[in-house]
């Protein structure tokens, strides 16, 4: 029990920042039934221009409270990231809408590895120190043992308020009728007057700003912020998204905070149940093992899948 | 008398909430040409994906040529001897007329992958044999001379004639049509029929899907009637057609 | 009753389809189909004196180039039976490349023999199967890994599929650079070095040779070896195109549906595809593994999966030559951009900007957009196919009752 406590607090952030990934993948996939392979780099660009823009804040008004810093950045990254967002979905997928399965799946992966070298080119390709501007001193839980820090809980709250508010989103408002109906059936949906590429990119904005939020996030956890910060996660959040149920929001969010704590207990225990065969440096596969599983056994995910029926 | 070529019995497959099919079963005597109709949605298209392993019902028994019959895996449907053609045409687009036919040689041919490979002499023996029986079912269907166009290219009505050749190279004992006919003009029946009597004529037993009633009942030699999942009529044409359960069933209402 | 301008046109169609070669034999103009084959010629001519071309004019380091090119080109055309003709997109496909490596590396290097006393003992020499024998291992080895790995994918959709190998080769890599605790198998990132180079019939290939008066370096040497091997390699991948599998590939990849109804089993084809690439891949693993003399897992990466896959796409999918030229062209302009990238901005901006290697990663990934965009099938895709009427001679009386 030494550790437990420990690995599902650190499982609970992980999986709060793979939830907010997984969102975007999730509703993606849901209307169009691609993956979007620049994703995770789009979290990646929003970490990184957050991390421009405190850095300009410090400079341009150094007496500004640190939290606010931090608020304003990723509102300045949210908005950077959506028009990115949509700008990928225009020239790289819209056109190849009726292509084979193959064609907007390897514009993606150029999309990624051009947002990578831009990245590397404007910033860095050195990893860049991102500021800690929330307290990170440790907090004793109770008498567990375990320790939290306050950025730890803010990015856990700041993900539950998200989630809360894209359902709220999605279940409440007319945009969100109408990015149902899209996800249901666009032709039908069209036929209702609900323009689907406007729904589509209104998905991509959303997504990106999500992945915006998650960058800053990450990057303020591990006090850093680099060009290939976002694919891994990446990756790992649509095995997220996978595990859930794709196109399902409720499952994104689910399937984070299970595979954050999927990986984190088997990073901790892993050592323990293999006589140090192996240890935590495997922690990567773990996320790659249960798209694995899940797929073959129970491709629907947790809780069932929801793509859109174009027929 | 003459033992029957496809015996099934007490079919039953729901989805969900809808019994798609209930105590479905016919008999198919060798030679014939069989007709399943009944109005769309009736479960014809289903009774099909049925016996041809594409759906597993949930009860029911086969007989093919005397022996049970357990349609698990697509694959093993052809290599038992059924072939079938799809209501919406699916052929390889991307490949030649001919080339198309060659793969449906592919269940009774056996080079595999290092025939493949070494290409002996008799791998290059096979291949020829496919290739030239592959012609030969194009000319006997009628479009020999589009073998090398491209499949997608063709019109309608020999992309629907390339689809029965195709399905003749897996020399099946039943050869299962669905909607053949679906789309086509007054002329291209006549010529389809034509096609259709001939392969009767040349010994094969066809299973028929069809809505035109005139086509089927002038081609069949014994029906099924499906409505709403169930069998309502079944026998000669004639007598199918005067049932007054089939002509409720397409009309709606009892006639006079 | 034929009408004389009918009569006139299909004459003139059928000598058309005579001159487009069909029936060469005594046609009387045979240009088309002998412009086919100088074309060949000339490739196979250029092909054979490239190494001395590059070391004349550029040295040994450009001869090297020559080889990995080969080597690229060797991947390509075992990706493109798994991508190209079956159609399965592969995006771990350099695991099996690792898998070739990484046996040569361990059966034929002082690795395992240092580590494990065990092991020097039954080899008091030193474990050196050497590359031959290595080479035969590799092959159902590799093949082994292609059915394992695919074994998982054959009920998944194409973008499931490409994720799911993905993680496959991201796993074999993480394993390769971790499998060194407890036990050191694989040596994790410092990689295994010392691996035995290619010896032919006693001569070592990578010491500089002489013959016939004429020096040939280890990198010249290695040059014909790895073409021999490519060559191979075309000649199975056109066999396989043109026989029984080869079209129950495509039939599979057009609509697996459909395949299935007509009696293919196409689990086991998908899984040959599987095997059949993944055995070139490690075949040509094994030769760099010798070649190189070390590996480690940094050759492995995703982008290495990545930029195979690129050649095998914008070359033109499941069209051999075209793979072989996409091979040619990306590894070209990789080693052009890295020797004019630097030296031109230079000179036009006074200092370097981008990086050469940033610049060649950041037009890969435009060329993979804008090709995909503007000509997905590739830039050298398989060539339509003229629609032209058959007229056949019958060779033999029809099987089928009735005749047409």
């Amino acid at each position: 029990m030494d550790i437990f406590i420990q690995q599902v607090v650190n499982g609970l952030v992980l999986g709060c920042i793979y939830a907010l990934i997984a969102l975007g993948y999730t509703m993606v996939y849901g209307i169009l039934g691609i993956i979007n392979f620049a994703h995770g780099d789009v979290l990646m660009v929003g970490a990184l221009t957050a991390l421009s823009a405190i850095l300009g804040l410090q400079y341009l008004f150094p007496g500004m409270p640190q939290w606010l810093m931090l608020v304003v950045a990723t509102l300045i990254a949210m908005p950077v990231c959506a028009y990115l967002s949509y700008g990928i979905e225009r020239v790289a997928y819209r056109p190849l809408r009726n292509a084979p399965r193959l064609a907007p799946l390897i514009t993606a992966i150029g999309i990624s590895i051009i947002l990578q070298t831009l990245a590397m080119i404007i910033w860095s390709r050195n990893p860049l120190i991102f500021p800690t501007l929330l307290p990170s001193s440790p907090i004793d839980i109770f008498d567990t043992g375990a320790v939290i820090t306050g950025k730890e809980i803010v990015i856990i709250v700041l993900s539950f308020v998200v989630m809360v508010g894209l359902l709220l989103l999605v279940n409440r408002t007319k945009l969100g009728r109408a990015m149902r109906a899209t996800a249901e059936s666009p032709r039908i949906a069209s036929l209702m007057g609900v323009n689907p590429n406007f729904v589509i990119s209104a998905t991509f904005m959303i997504g990106a700003a999500l992945a915006a939020v998650a960058g800053v996030m990450m990057a303020t956890n591990y006090g850093n912020a680099h060009f290939y910060m976002g694919f891994i996660p990446g990756l790992k959040a649509f095995t997220a998204a996978v595990l859930g149920g794709i196109g399902n929001l409720a499952g994104a969010m689910i399937g984070g905070i299970l595979l954050g704590l999927i990986e984190a207990l088997g990073a901790g225990y892993i050592g323990d149940f293999t006589n140090d065969i192996f240890g935590s440096n495997y922690q990567d596969v773990f996320a790659f093992i249960v798209l694995i599983v899940v797929l073959v056994f129970r491709p629907s995910g947790i809780m069932g899948e929801r793509v859109a029926d174009r027929a | 008398m003459t033992t029957l070529l496809l015996s099934v019995q007490n079919i039953n497959k729901r989805f969900g909430g809808l019994q798609a099919l209930s105590e479905v079963g016919l008999q198919i005597a060798p030679g014939q040409i069989y007709g399943l109709i009944g109005p769309n949605g009736a479960g014809k298209t289903t009774f099909f994906n049925v016996i041809t392993g594409l759906y597993t019902p949930d009860s029911g028994t086969f007989i093919l040529d005397g022996k049970p019959y357990q349609p698990t895996a697509v694959h093993e449907v052809a290599k038992a001897g059924i072939a079938r053609t799809f209501q919406n045409i699916r052929l390889f687009g991307d490949m030649t007329a001919l080339e198309n036919v060659m793969v449906g040689r592919h269940v009774r041919t056996k080079a595999g992958i290092f025939a493949a490979v070494f290409r002996t002499a008799s791998v290059k023996r096979e291949e020829a044999e496919i290739e030239d029986m592959a012609h030969d079912l194009l000319e006997y269907v009628g479009i020999g001379q589009y073998a090398h166009y491209t499949a997608r290219n063709l019109s309608y009505g020999h992309q629907r004639r390339l689809e029965i050749a195709r399905a003749l190279a897996t020399e099946p004992k039943l050869l299962a049509l669905d909607e053949p006919a679906a789309g086509m003009n007054a002329t291209e029946k006549v010529e389809l029929r034509a096609l259709l009597d001939k392969v009767r004529q040349d010994g094969r037993t066809i299973l028929l899907i069809e809505h035109d009633v005139k086509l089927v009942m002038g081609l069949c030699d014994r029906m099924t009637v499906l409505d709403y999942g169930k069998v309502i009529a079944q026998g000669l044409p004639q007598d199918v057609q005067n049932d007054p359960a089939v002509i409720e069933a397409y009309l709606g209402t009892p006639a006079h | 009753m034929t009408n004389p301008s009918e009569v006139s046109a299909t004459a003139s169609k059928a000598a058309a389809a005579n001159a487009s070669g069909a029936t060469a034999a005594n046609s009387p103009s045979l240009a088309p189909v002998n412009k086919k084959w100088l074309a060949i010629a000339g490739f196979v001519a250029i092909a054979l004196l490239a190494p001395f071309i590059a070391q004349t004019f550029g040295g040994n380091y450009w001869v090297r180039i020559l080889d990995f090119a080969l080597l690229y080109i060797m991947l390509a055309l075992g990706l493109n039976i798994v991508v190209g003709f079956a159609g399965l997109l592969d995006l771990g496909y350099i695991a099996f490349y690792a898998v070739g490596a990484y046996l040569m590396a361990l059966l034929s290097s002082p690795h395992l023999t240092t580590q494990f006393a065990e092991l020097a003992q039954l080899f008091p020499g030193g474990m050196h199967l050497g590359f031959w024998w290595v080479l035969l291992i590799a092959g159902p080895v590799a093949a082994l890994f292609g059915v394992l790995l695919g074994a998982p994918t054959l009920k998944l959709r194409g973008d499931y599929l490409a994720i799911v190998t993905l993680g496959f080769g991201e796993i074999i890599r993480i394993f390769l650079n971790n499998l060194d605790r407890p036990v050191n198998i694989t040596n994790g990132p410092k990689g295994i070095n010392a691996i035995d180079p290619v010896v032919f019939f006693g001569i070592d290939l990578s010491r500089p040779q002489e013959l016939l008066g004429v020096a040939l370096s280890p990198g010249l040497m290695y040059y014909y070896l790895i073409m021999v091997l490519v060559i191979g390699v075309v000649i199975i991948s056109l066999r396989l195109q043109r026989s029984r599998i080869g079209r129950a590939w495509v039939a599979i990849r057009e609509d697996e549906t459909a395949a299935k109804a007509m009696g293919i089993n196409t689990r086991n084809v998908k899984l040959l595809a599987f095997a059949m690439g993944a055995t070139f891949g490690g075949i040509s693993g094994v030769v760099f593994g010798a070649f190189q003399a070390f590996v480690s897992p940094e050759s492995f990466v995703l982008w290495e999966s990545i930029y195979v896959l690129a050649i095998v796409v914008l070359g033109g999918m499941g069209h051999i030559p075209g793979v072989i030229l996409g091979g040619i062209l990306l590894v070209g302009f990789q080693e052009f951009l890295r020797e004019l990238a630097e030296p031109v901005q230079k000179m036009l901006f006074g200092q370097v900007y981008i990086d050469a290697e940033v610049l060649r990663q950041l037009l890969f990934g435009l060329a993979l957009v804008v090709v995909m965009l503007y000509r997905p099938s590739g830039i050298w895709p398989a060539p339509r196919r003229e629609d032209r009427p058959v007229t056949r001679t019958r060779s033999h009386t029809s099987r089928l009752e009735g005749g047409a």
